[in-house]
């Protein structure tokens, strides 16, 4: 296993590997010396192709706990922005040595390009492509539902999973669906028919329109950020209204059962799909979720970096 | 210089064998036995003799992108493929949508002299879907355009698309249809199905195509008009012409090589190779497709030969352009697809590849019988042969073909061109 480029690269044993390093990396950052050896002369280049703050300085300040020598390379200001390609940019960083790269493009498949292009030695890891995937988001998800669901251990068999919002256009909930079915949640779909995936139905998932009638009957809800422009496309009449029917507030809480944990990727929309006293009420783990997305890349970049020396070469 | 070539023991047509003599660019003699001294024999045993094909739907980008292809290299390509006519769609850099680019696109093809070169002409000015080209000039210029079409784009405003179906009866014109509602397919990348929810891509649903099918059948047939629906691609399309046709309408359709063989699930790789317009659909689009052909509600193999250069694909999907080349693998795929497992005949798979087109476009001196005093067009087939497509080898100037690496059999190994050999492969070492 090479690259990260979709859930679809790790069966459920690996993707409870990753859960189990994570904690695992986890007391690492809680103790006295935040950092390992690990990763030590690997170089982890960070290609941020589209903005993102989280995401990248997570994966940061994953690679320099492992000791990794980080490079960023961001759009802004880069050759990049100067329209140079994806293989000249990939090339280019195979000339400096890089022996991982983790990769947020706004192009859905860009992550498999840099992979399969044969333009790059190294490990590529998918940090969101496009409308495609988000594996680490996923992975740190489903380790922070563990976490408080299922005592850190084991799968999670039994958990009922809802994905609340722009669905159609989501990598967050793409990778979400995939792993948390292959770890034996059961996930319901919340979303206006307009923002969900053609022909959804052939997921492995239940799909409500009824918010209200899915919040008690759930052990997580995950908040999907809606982008303001989708307004604009027609996909829904008015924030209001997408507010009023899909947001969640603390009256919403108030439906869920007593442990539900509310999770939101961010950066939120206060006041749109979330409301302030929500996202700031003891359900809420969203702040925990980046503390948690460290521990799972550290996870990542050991198993992909480290981890793969044995079998590029076997 | 070559004048008369004897071909001996071929099928003509794919039905018995004879011995066929072409002398100054026509067919002299066709019988059992003909012993006559050739300036070039050629030996076609266990071969097949077709009228040479005709394509209705080529890129051949010049005048503008000649990077990707030129009349000349797309000419070469053509005669590779079995073609003796191809039309030269409008999107060029300048629009084919006056007489003075018709006509030059005319003169460079008649110049190369390896296959008729038809312009195709732009139905509105730029391809911008404002104002109506200048049709008329057009038809009456050297080039004598029969086919406007704005490939590339669709005519999507109804009223633009009634008055060039209405103006173009007067020369008995064809209006050639990119059946694409624009509001419908918005940055859209492929079909909207399951792949593309999966994948994460902008899905291109099958009725934006459907649409404007059903809408165009209904204008066409109410003011007498002949259309031509360019690449049809779903089982809905298909549908929809079956139904005009057996109402007596006057449309005919036309489907891709590409789109008989290939579907959404290619796009899996995220390689842009399989990015095309109109997309790729799903295996029962694809199979409702070859029934089209079948029984005659699709009547013709267009290529849309689309040559990109590599950096248009060796990219993002969503980055990269849309378009295969298509010329050289066209029969191969229909012979695979169609020929070999006997569900059409020698005489349907004639109409598809040459003479249906030929008539749609009004090209006269094309897609006719094999016999004594016509124009020797003709494709020499290898019904055992097989080719294993190798984009290097390709003659077409870009390499962007789906094929590369997979395997074909019926194999053209001759074109005869007025009379002239414009392609020859070594048919003894091919398949020693």
């Amino acid at each position: 296993m090479k690259h990260l480029l979709s859930i679809n690269d790790i069966d459920r044993d690996f993707a409870l590997t990753i859960l189990d390093t994570a904690a695992e990396m986890a007391k690492v950052t809680d103790g006295p010396v935040k950092k390992l050896p690990t990763l030590r002369g690997k170089t982890v280049v960070n290609l941020f192709a589209e903005d993102s703050t989280r995401t990248r300085i997570s994966f940061e300040a994953a690679a320099k706990r492992l000791s990794a020598d980080v490079i960023n390379f961001t759009a802004k200001g880069s050759s990049i922005s100067k329209g140079e390609s994806l293989k000249d940019t990939a090339q280019t960083l195979q000339a400096l040595g890089a022996d991982a790269v983790v990769i947020r493009h706004p192009a859905s498949g860009a992550a498999h390009r840099l992979a399969q292009g044969r333009w790059i030695n190294g490990t590529v890891i998918n940090a969101g492509d496009g409308t495609h995937e988000h594996p680490s988001q996923a992975l740190l998800d489903s380790y922070t539902i563990r976490k408080h669901l299922c005592g850190g251990t084991g799968d999670l068999s039994g958990i009922h999973v809802a994905i609340v919002g722009d669905i159609l256009h989501s990598r967050v909930a793409r990778s979400n669906v995939l792993l948390l079915t292959k770890l034996g949640a059961t996930v319901t779909l919340v979303a206006p028919p307009t923002l969900l995936p053609h022909q959804v139905e052939q997921w492995p998932v239940r799909v409500s329109y009824d918010f209200n009638a899915v919040l008690p009957t759930v052990d997580a809800v995950i908040m999907l950020r809606i982008q303001q422009e989708r307004m604009s496309d027609l996909y829904f009449p008015s924030e209001r209204e997408y507010s009023t029917l899909f947001g969640i507030d603390s009256d919403r809480l108030g439906l869920t059962k007593s442990g539900t944990i509310l999770l939101h990727p961010g950066p939120m929309n206060r006041g749109l799909e979330i409301s302030a006293e929500a996202a700031d009420s003891e359900q809420s783990v969203v702040v925990e979720q980046v503390a948690n997305g460290v521990s799972i890349r550290m996870a990542i970049l050991y198993l992909f970096i480290a981890g793969s020396q044995e079998s590029v070469n076997g | 210089m070559v004048n008369s070539i004897l071909i001996k023991g071929g099928a003509i047509a794919g039905g018995s064998t004879a011995d066929l003599l072409i002398k100054d660019g026509v067919i002299a003699e066709i019988s059992p036995k003909i012993e006559a001294i050739a300036d070039e024999i050629i030996d076609a045993s266990g071969l097949v003799l077709l009228p040479g094909f005709v394509d209705l739907h080529t890129h051949l980008r010049e005048p503008g992108r000649e990077n990707s292809e030129t009349i000349a290299t797309g000419s070469l390509a053509a005669a590779r493929g079995g073609y003796v006519a191809v039309s030269a769609m409008a999107n060029t850099l300048p629009v084919a949508d006056n007489s003075a680019i018709v006509e030059q696109v005319a003169a460079i093809g008649k110049s190369v002299g390896l296959v008729d070169v038809f312009p195709i002409g732009a139905v509105t000015k730029g391809l911008a879907g404002d104002e109506l080209a200048d049709l008329g000039s057009m038809a009456h210029s050297r080039a004598r355009v029969r086919v406007f079409s704005d490939d590339g784009n669709c005519v999507s405003d109804p009223l633009m698309m009634r008055r060039a179906l209405e103006y173009v009866k007067q020369f008995d014109g064809v209006i050639a249809q990119h059946a694409q509602d624009p509001r419908l397919t918005e940055d859209s990348q492929m079909n909207e199905g399951i792949v593309a929810s999966t994948l994460g891509l902008k899905g291109w649903p099958a009725v934006a195509e459907e649409s404007i099918i059903a809408r165009d059948i209904l204008l066409a047939n109410m003011v007498g008009a002949r259309l031509h629906i360019c690449h049809v691609t779903t089982a809905g399309g298909v549908e929809i012409i079956r139904w005009a046709k057996a109402q007596g309408m006057k449309v005919t359709a036309e489907v891709t090589p590409h789109h008989l063989l290939l579907t959404d699930e290619s796009a899996t790789s995220y390689d842009p190779i399989y990015k095309v317009n109109p997309p790729l659909r799903t295996q029962g689009d694809v199979d409702a497709l070859r029934q089209g052909v079948i029984d005659g509600t699709i009547d013709i193999i267009g290529t849309d030969h689309a040559p990109h250069p590599v950096e248009s694909k060796e990219c993002e999907w969503q980055n990269a352009a849309f378009g295969m080349v298509g010329l050289e693998t066209a029969f191969p795929i229909l012979y695979t697809t169609l020929i070999a497992n006997g569900s059409i005949s020698w005489e349907r798979a004639i109409e598809v590849m040459s003479s249906a087109p030929a008539k749609i476009a009004g090209y006269q001196n094309h897609g006719r019988n094999l016999a004594v005093g016509e124009p020797a067009h003709i494709a020499i087939i290898d019904p055992q042969g097989r080719m294993r497509v190798d984009r290097a080898l390709l003659a077409s100037k870009s390499k962007n073909t789906p094929f590369h690496g997979m395997e074909f059999q019926g194999t053209v190994v001759a074109t005869v061109f007025n009379g002239t050999l414009t392609h020859k492969v070594d048919v003894r070492s091919e398949k020693a």
